[in-house]
């Protein structure tokens, strides 16, 4: 059996946690993420959780970090500040490999910047934020019910491949209520928790990688398996070890576990790209204008298409490429000054032109204004190819 | 086909609320809706804004271009947020508040709307759920039924009549106005 | 009791030493009471978690054969808040440096006492930066000399046992490298504490703050912390004259009519199972 809701996206996430078996929250209320730290006080302990206001953005991510060691699927939310703010903690997620879900629902930055409206300004610190070379995964909703399956997918990433995953939404999304289906039992949704150590305690290496995953086996603190985990370059005893060929070592498989594995993580959806002159790049929030300026701009005639990436990160090269190939220009467009077109450029290779409309002004494009931009992309490249 | 609705006012006159409840009207009758709002600096004291789409096909970009019918609750918000409307709109005003709209050739309905929350319920809190009613019989965008149904699903307990009283109010109040 | 070398070699992980502490160092001696403490309380080493920031101290994580981790600078006790949220059963072990616990981390630290969660934080006050080279830290006395004070500190220092009290901690103490048994002893009893408990442990950096006051030789640093050091019952008998640049050692506080927090927090659980509060999406 299942239930029609009009749901708020903050609320889908805090659905699809639930759902997902996320069992701690650790956060700092924020604009305009607050319903998602509000929604988890009161859902976690219906179900045996635990949530916990804390006194600042680094405690929430750091309960979230020391909760996963013990076991639990854990999960964060924040905004721009805050997100800056939980950064180096995202840094040693990456290097210790601990599971964690952080949802950033961004907003106008730098700075206090505009707390109650759009922007996806953020995109680049999503994939950079942190110091150091790392890997992770980042995922972007687009509606309501994809708040709810991207938080599970989420957790389910971040369990499988224990890193960071950063559920990239925006104030669009978060706070826009529309229709959702929801199931009445959340039964048989639990994402698979991360793999289990299949030897003895004796002879278990926290880092050691057993198959071709590249991916350890991690021990629940107070397991019997007694570990050691650093935010120090370690080898495959968890220990510190500051050799060159140590360092690299690590560095080489925190990259492949997740390179080595881009068929399972990345996931685009096109819509009407097959034929499309003009492919639409937009992701989260502003691809909902990009669908309706597509269609319009299909009716007068303009052959328009939309790839949006659902994962944003790590960069769906290959879709690009491809629309690259098949289409006659690229159009990106962004709720920021122009931060993941540099992406698009790169990939597509200086196969077509790559145009980019930027929207920040504090609202979202209107498909009209889309469709304007879209209207010049195919005026220009008539009689291109 | 698809209504888009925006009602307008001040923060506190449960006008987010009703766009809720509007929406929420709309998936009882199968329909499909987007609620948004705008959570602007005025959004505490201030203006404040929320918007529905109501349609029978997926709705993607979720805010109002362009009110097919538009709610305003306050002179400001009649200032701020009619500048959009045209011939086409539908625009229900509380006349206790509002003299002047930007869209001088918009379909213009003024009602007293607060004033009848007093009379029938007793409280001017009542005004939104009094709106509603009238806004639900001059679109006709979903069934009484769902409206009441969604009204009910929201409202604090014990308040139920009181809600009921204000609907009614509501709808008697558009249909006496509607005819002109 | 067990001997050093037996404790080290039930405690200790083998191919991790040395360790990295200088010679004349205290944190050794602090590691080596935790070590006594844990042993003589029982504990199992599978059930305890030891969790450190980052600083000379913060090493000792790594030295020893529990469920452990050696985090971010100033955020173990985050870290331990979450783990213990995660584990109640577990005995969560927090050690950090007097800059990592009271400088970057101090915010933590007053929340984590205020909650009354139930870790044991144990406070390496060494009173300076030793890993990066003896600068100055909110525990560093008024007037001494570090790499960042040429011309000595400004800055008046924290009591920050009385910071911690304050903020709600339920038990408090201290001890010095020079007074093992009673280090050993509010460890012990630190441990034991249900809420929230924070030992401070006095050491000496002879390399990073010794020789930039006059202190150089280890034995210089003990001498001063027996002369310093006055046992609580002592204490309690001096007028403020006699008291003048002393500390009392021993335990300082211990209230036990608060709730451990997550204790209170299966009450919240409980209460939101019972459908008292509502329970819709």
């Amino acid at each position: 059996m299942s239930r029609v809701l009009l749901m708020q996206g903050n609320q889908a996430v805090v659905e699809g946690a639930i759902a997902a078996g996320v069992r701690f929250y650790g956060g700092y209320p924020i604009t305009p993420s607050t319903e998602i730290a509000e929604g988890m006080a009161k859902r976690l302990p219906q179900v045996g959780g635990k949530f916990m206001q804390t006194e600042d953005e680094l405690a929430g991510i750091g309960t979230v970090l020391g909760a996963s060691l013990g076991g639990m699927k854990a999960m964060t939310a924040t905004s721009g500040p805050g997100f800056s703010l939980k950064q180096e903690m995202i840094g040693l997620a990456c290097s210790a490999e601990i599971p964690c879900v952080v949802v950033n629902v961004q907003r106008v930055g730098p700075a206090t910047g505009q707390p109650t409206s759009p922007s996806q300004g953020d995109v680049m610190q999503a994939r950079w934020g942190t110091h150091g070379d790392h890997w992770l995964i980042a995922v972007s909703p687009s509606s309501v019910p994809e708040c709810f399956d991207l938080t599970r997918r989420a957790v389910a990433l971040s369990e499988k491949y224990r890193c960071p995953v950063i559920l990239l939404m925006d104030e669009i999304i978060g706070h826009m209520r529309e229709r959702i289906e929801l199931p009445d039992n959340y039964e048989g949704l639990e994402a698979p928790r991360r793999k289990q150590p299949d030897v003895s305690p004796e002879n278990y290496l926290a880092y050691a990688v057993t198959d071709g995953s590249k991916v350890p086996a991690m021990a629940d603190f107070g397991s019997g398996y007694r570990w050691h985990v650093s935010g120090l370059i370690h080898d495959e005893t968890g220990f510190p070890k500051g050799t060159p060929a140590a360092t690299k070592n690590s560095q080489d498989r925190l990259h492949a576990k997740l390179r080595d594995h881009e068929d399972d993580i990345i996931q685009v959806e096109k819509y009407k790209t097959e034929d499309a002159d003009v492919i639409v790049i937009a992701y989260g929030g502003a691809a909902r204008t990009a669908y309706d300026a597509v269609d319009m701009a299909r009716a007068e005639g303009i052959r328009a298409g939309l790839l949006r990436p659902v994962t944003i990160w790590p960069f769906a090269d290959n879709a690009v490429k491809e629309a690259a190939q098949t289409a006659k220009c690229l159009l990106v467009h962004e709720l920021n000054c122009g931060q993941y077109v540099r992406e698009v450029g790169r990939a597509a290779r200086g196969l077509v032109p790559v145009d980019l409309y930027a929207k920040y002004d504090n609202e979202p494009a209107t498909p009209e204004q889309l469709l304007e931009k879209i209207r010049e992309s195919a005026e220009k490249i008539k009689g291109a190819k | 086909m698809k209504q888009n609705f925006r009602f307008s006012g001040t923060g506190g006159q449960g006008l987010i609320t009703a766009g809720i409840i509007l929406a929420e009207a709309a998936l009882l009758d199968g329909k499909l809706a987007v609620q948004s709002q705008s959570y602007g600096p005025e959004a505490r004291g201030g203006s404040s804004k929320a918007e529905v789409i109501i349609s029978d096909e997926p709705i993607r970009f979720g805010r109002v271009t362009h009110p097919d019918t538009l709610l305003v609750m306050s002179q400001e918000a009649a200032d701020k947020f009619s500048g959009d409307c045209d011939g086409s709109s539908l625009i229900i005003t509380d006349s206790l508040f509002v003299e002047e709209v930007r869209a001088k050739d918009a379909r213009r309905v003024d009602l007293p709307i607060t004033h009848t929350a007093r009379e029938a319920c007793g409280k001017p809190l009542f005004a939104n759920i009094v709106a509603l009613g009238a806004v639900v019989e001059l679109t006709k965008c979903v069934t009484p039924e769902a409206l009441e149904r969604a009204v009910l699903d929201r409202v604090p307990k014990g308040t139920e009549d009181a809600n009921k009283k204000a609907l009614a109010a509501g709808y008697e109040l558009a249909k006496k106005a509607g005819g002109k | 009791m067990k001997s050093m070398e037996e404790l080290v070699n039930e405690y200790f992980r083998p191919n991790r030493l040395p360790h990295l502490w200088c010679p004349g160092c205290g944190n050794g001696v602090v590691l080596g009471a935790l070590l006594k403490a844990i042993d003589a309380e029982g504990l199992a080493k599978d059930d305890v978690a030891v969790i450190s920031g980052i600083g000379c101290s913060s090493r000792a994580s790594g030295y020893v054969d529990f469920n452990t981790g050696n985090t971010l600078h100033g955020r173990a006790l985050p870290i331990s808040t979450g783990l213990k949220m995660a584990r109640p059963d577990l005995n969560v072990i927090t050690l950090s440096g007097d800059g990592d616990c009271s400088a970057i981390g101090g915010n933590h630290l007053i929340h984590a006492a205020r909650r009354n969660i139930g870790l044991t934080l144990v406070v390496f006050n060494n009173s300076i930066y030793g890993m990066t080279g003896g600068q100055y830290s909110p525990l560093t006395p008024q007037g001494a000399r570090a790499t960042t004070a040429p011309y000595l500190t400004i800055e008046p220092s924290f009591d920050i046992l009385a910071l911690a009290e304050a903020a709600g901690a339920t038990f408090t103490a201290r001890a010095t490298t020079y007074h093992v048994p009673i280090l050993v002893d509010v460890l012990r009893k630190g441990i034991r504490h249900e809420g929230f408990s924070i030992i401070e442990a006095v050491t000496g950096c002879p390399t990073n703050f010794g020789r930039q006051n006059k202190l150089a030789a280890p034995a210089m640093m003990m001498e001063w912390q027996k002369e310093h050091g006055v046992m609580k019952a002592a204490w309690d008998k001096m007028d403020p004259a006699q008291r003048e640049g002393k500390f009392p050692i021993g335990v300082l506080s211990e209230r036990t009519d608060l709730k451990e927090y997550t204790k209170a927090y299966d009450e919240i659980i409980e209460r939101a199972q019972s459908g008292k509060e509502a329970a819709s999406a």
